[in-house]
């Protein structure tokens, strides 16, 4: 059921892959959780992938950047394999950056030590000239007043948008976002969209796993909606929501565009 | 009293060789068990079987046990060195064992999310562990490593029974002279009581110090 082939013949012509997922197959014990997925992410490209709880969405999210591993098939970043450990994986993952549901800041460090750990310790940055980057990302996420903080002392949304100035630092090819608003509190929801939807102007490519329709219709170049651990759809936004081919999607959408 | 003053420098000889076995022994385990605990959860096979190997040996053979494969098994391979240091190899393996299942369950403590969020940043495993976890790890493990600790010093009383020089073993030359065995034991635990409350001092200190620091 899988809408294969992949959008890239469907693309323009400028289109150039810059995450591509072949074939990917993974398993929960007996739960097929990601089936044959294939997706291809042009560079640039803002994608949003949704679908009902346990669909496989974060799982496929994260398995980008193989924080899950995966059985079969293969993933490419800029053409490149994602190795299976070490030092090559290491360096692939530097390049794609990822936001996750529960932020993750390090709890043991200020806001500002958050951004330049991994610019001082990956890319080899000294620290003066990584602080100074730091605390231009801040500024841009509106936190450049919070960097001797420690995450505890931040909201929810304070804390996102830290994670995201962190993922930033790397100067990534790419954005993973995992849920990055399904931990905040109603009113946070928009300060954070807010810096997701000035990155997608902004041309950065991203991979955003999210219920935010509003986002998906504003934001999106595609919509992948997911169900049971297949891709259904892989479409534009405005034909996605407006008229959506499968049963299970309408399905979806009624549920959670009623109201 | 007189018991104490007489063999002064029985008792200051003993003293100094369980402060040297426990503090060479102390350090080696340290070192040891952090490496092992690092192997313990490492994603490398092969270095997880042997951490998980190093472990269930040293934890569950008796330490005397160990002391004999240690001081008569090395020297059949031609390893013949101090008994000193046979003794501290001996106790800073054994050691090493309870450190690093303490570090683990303080590793354990952490999140996983912070893990996840560091080599999503592409650090490598030893970074994550060196930078991410194992700082926030620590300030759980404070307590137990003092315990290990205290236990450390007082094992170091078996190394006696393998002519190293330590408190335990004064009371023989001390008793030889014909000193009252009950205060020439009493001396010596007030020798280990002095050991083992300036370490768990120190780890007092240690934990109000982690305490605050967050």
């Amino acid at each position: 059921m899988t809408s294969a082939p992949g959008p890239a013949q469907a693309g323009p012509a400028a289109f150039t892959p810059l995450i591509e997922v072949r074939g990917v197959n993974k398993h929960f014990g007996d739960l097929h959780v990601l089936q044959d997925i294939e997706l291809t992410v042009g560079r640039g490209e803002v994608v949003v992938v949704i679908g009902p709880s346990g669909s496989g969405k974060s799982t496929l999210c994260r398995a980008i950047n193989r924080l899950e591993p995966i059985e079969d098939g293969t993933i490419l970043i800029d053409g490149e394999p994602l190795p299976e450990e070490g030092k090559g994986l290491a360096r692939l993952r530097a390049e794609v950056g990822m936001v996750f549901q529960s932020f993750n800041l390090f709890a043991h460090k200020t806001v500002l030590q958050n951004v330049s750990l991994a610019q001082i310790k990956v890319r080899g940055r000294p620290r003066a000239e990584a602080d100074t980057k730091s605390r231009a990302l801040l500024e841009r996420v509106g936190l450049a007043a919070q960097a001797d903080k420690y995450p505890a002392q931040l909201s929810g949304g304070q804390q996102q948008r830290v994670a995201i100035a962190r993922a930033l630092a790397m100067d990534p090819k790419a954005l993973l976002f995992d849920e990055p608003t399904s931990a905040l509190d109603p009113e946070m929801i928009n300060e954070v969209l807010d810096v997701m939807r000035q990155l997608a102007r902004e041309g950065m490519t991203m991979v955003v796993v999210t219920h935010e329709m509003g986002f998906a219709r504003a934001s999106a170049n595609r919509v992948v909606f997911m169900a049971d651990g297949r891709i259904v759809e892989d479409r534009a936004p405005e034909d996605f929501f407006s008229a959506p081919e499968s049963e299970r999607a309408r399905d979806f959408l009624s549920k959670i565009l009623k109201h | 009293m007189k018991t104490l003053t007489d063999n002064w420098s029985t008792y200051w000889d003993g003293f100094l060789g369980t402060l040297a076995l426990f503090a060479v022994s102390a350090v080696l385990s340290l070192v040891l068990g952090v490496l092992i605990a690092g192997f313990r959860v490492s994603p490398v096979r092969p270095l997880r079987v042997f951490g998980t190997a190093w472990v269930t040996l040293l934890r569950n053979t008796p330490l005397t046990l160990l002391f004999f494969i240690v001081v008569l098994g090395l020297p059949r391979f031609d390893i013949t060195l101090p008994f000193f240091t046979f003794a501290v190899a001996a106790l800073g393996c054994y050691t090493s064992a309870f450190v690093c299942e303490s570090m683990r369950s303080g590793i354990n403590t952490v999140p996983a999310g912070q893990g996840e969020a560091a080599r999503s940043l592409g650090m490598s495993f030893g970074q994550t562990m060196s930078v991410v976890v194992l700082p926030q790890a620590y300030r759980s493990v404070v307590a137990p490593i003092g315990s290990v600790m205290i236990a450390l010093a007082k094992n170091t009383a078996i190394a006696g029974s393998f002519s190293v020089t330590e408190l335990l073993g004064t009371y023989r030359t001390i008793n030889e002279l014909g000193y009252s065995i009950i205060w020439t034991f009493v001396w010596i635990a007030v020798g280990y009581l002095i050991i083992t409350l300036a370490i768990s001092a120190v780890f007092n200190l240690l934990e109000r110090r982690v305490a605050v620091s967050r």
